[in-house]
């Protein structure tokens, strides 16, 4: 899931500055999950725009904003309330935002919230990061833990000499995961494969941006 | 052809000493370090942005240590560069006449004094050793032929003793020897049997050890350094002795010295490496004391 953060309200309003008409997308999927534009989050943000005397022409919760083709069929039902306002507020993520850029043209469009990454819901309002999309899975020997995204400097034969105490040197409230990586080989038998040397990485497969397509079950990455 | 490479296998006890390059281009003073410690110590190894803090580079720093007609060892971090400046810096340091390299993967930029800059970390420390054994072997990371005489490194890299479990130390110290690691530097060890310990289980590898000391300066740096250092113990006995003293600062060379002159006597490591941290010019006191 990809996981937002809504930015402080005086950004925001900072960035609307002289703005009067806004028209507000949400999404229905990461957002809502994140609470940072699910229907509920809208019509906050609405009340809070409209205590700064901003009017709101009308919203759409979008499902999801980052499917283009979807999303610019269901605005042509808003066409003339967006047209009519000054500028869209854009609670989904950065990927939703510029798709809304895309189908909107030459309409202001704004985010109100920070993308922070791609990752797990633990618990109700707690998300941690798990992938970093580099473009090829580490197999990991079977460990299914990635070091990319959860080790601070993504090294690939940790752990660093920074680890201490089982924790990692960046926060210490985060447990090393070179260590979690090699306490569960161990558990599984499997500590042979931790013995192996992890090679650089190969980053030509990762040129952005990156492309994908599908057609006819055939995969093929330009990347 | 490394003279710390031809000290170590010659067999003889040897000392080297971390020196830090200055937060300027200013190099009186880091000269003067050098100046202070020539024909004591065997290497000086220069560092490389310590604790993510910016300063004058360490192949510069290095060039100082030669121009002193001394031995430099060239710590290189992964933090600040990918593999295409990690090969131009070492075949340029090289070129220049650096022979000995120490390979880590750096502390993170959070830590350091300009917490806004990337991270690198396209390599790690083992990275950084294949890609100087593949500058060895005359050839880039990317398998392309290098011009010429290929370098010939000597090649190092850092091991904890006191890192818990022990294991996963010996496991990473095995793969930087098969990464081309020749020696190592360690974090500092207060404990001759923790010492001993490691020597015994990295002893199979065949690889050179420099025990890494920290002279404690009060009882306030002992416990950072208890803190900051994964694993480290100092024991109640050395707190003890750090309290009392009532020259602390004069205390701690005296713990260093009876510490390298037991490990000299024991033949427990092929030498030392003295990490002051800031502190360089009491190294001489220290090795008037052994």
């Amino acid at each position: 899931m990809i996981i937002t953060k809504g930015k402080p309200l005086d950004e925001i309003l900072s960035e609307l500055e002289g703005l009067e008409k806004i028209f507000i997308v949400g999404c229905s999927l990461c957002a809502t999950a994140s609470k940072t534009g699910g229907e509920e989050e809208v019509e906050g943000m609405k009340r809070k725009l409209e205590s700064f005397g901003k009017k709101i022409t009308g919203s759409i919760v979008l499902d999801p904003v980052c499917n283009l083709q979807k999303s610019r069929l269901d605005l042509k039902r808003y066409d003339s309330e967006i047209k009519g306002s000054d500028a869209v507020l854009c609670m989904a993520c950065g990927n939703g935002l510029q798709t809304l850029g895309e189908i909107l043209g030459d309409k202001p469009v704004f985010p109100a919230n920070d993308t922070l990454f791609l990752g797990e819901v633990k618990r109700f309002g707690v998300f941690e990061e798990r992938c970093l999309q580099c473009g090829r899975c580490l197999l990991t020997s079977g460990v299914a833990i990635c070091p990319l995204s959860r080790c601070p400097k993504g090294i690939l034969n940790g752990p660093c000499g920074g680890a201490n105490d089982g924790k990692c040197e960046v926060a210490q409230d985060l447990k090393c995961v070179w260590i979690e990586i090699y306490e569960k080989l161990k558990a599984m038998g499997r500590l042979g494969d931790f013995r192996k040397i992890n090679y650089p990485l190969d980053y030509s497969i990762k040129v952005r941006p990156g492309q994908h397509l599908v057609r006819r079950g055939v995969s093929s990455e330009q990347a | 052809m490394s003279r710390l490479r031809e000290l170590l296998e010659s067999g003889r006890f040897v000392i080297t000493a971390e020196v830090g390059p200055p937060k300027g281009s200013d190099v009186n003073d880091f000269r003067e370090k050098v100046n202070l410690l020539k024909g004591r110590i065997d290497a000086f190894n220069v560092t490389d942005g310590q604790g993510a803090s910016m300063r004058l580079s360490s192949l510069a720093g290095c060039l100082v240590v030669l121009s002193e007609g001394e031995e430099p060892v060239m710590q290189i971090t992964g933090r600040d560069r990918n593999r295409i400046a990690i090969q131009s810096e070492l075949l340029g340091a090289y070129a220049l006449g650096v022979r000995n390299v120490l390979a880590i993967t750096g502390d993170y930029p959070t830590l350091g004094d300009n917490p806004n800059a990337k991270p690198v970390y396209d390599l790690d420390s083992v990275g950084i050793l294949l890609a100087a054994s593949s500058l060895m072997n005359g050839k880039d990371l990317a398998g392309n032929p290098l011009k010429g005489n290929p370098p010939k490194f000597y090649l190092g890299a850092t091991a904890n003793p006191n890192f818990s479990p022990l294991e996963l130390e010996l496991i990473k110290v095995e793969k930087k020897v098969s990464a081309g690691a020749r020696f190592f530097q360690t974090q500092a060890v207060y404990d001759l049997r923790v010492a001993e310990q490691f020597i015994k289980r990295v002893a199979k590898f065949n690889v050179k050890i420099l025990l890494g000391i920290i002279p404690l300066r009060s009882v306030k740096s002992a416990q950072f350094i208890s803190r900051m250092i994964p694993g480290v113990k100092i024991s109640k006995e050395l707190m003890h002795r750090m309290e009392v003293a009532e020259d602390p600062k004069l205390e701690g060379l005296k713990i260093a010295a009876d510490f390298i002159k037991k490990v000299r006597e024991h033949g427990l490591a092929h030498g030392v490496h003295i990490m002051a941290i800031g502190a360089e010019k009491t190294v001489p006191v220290l090795l008037e004391m052994l």
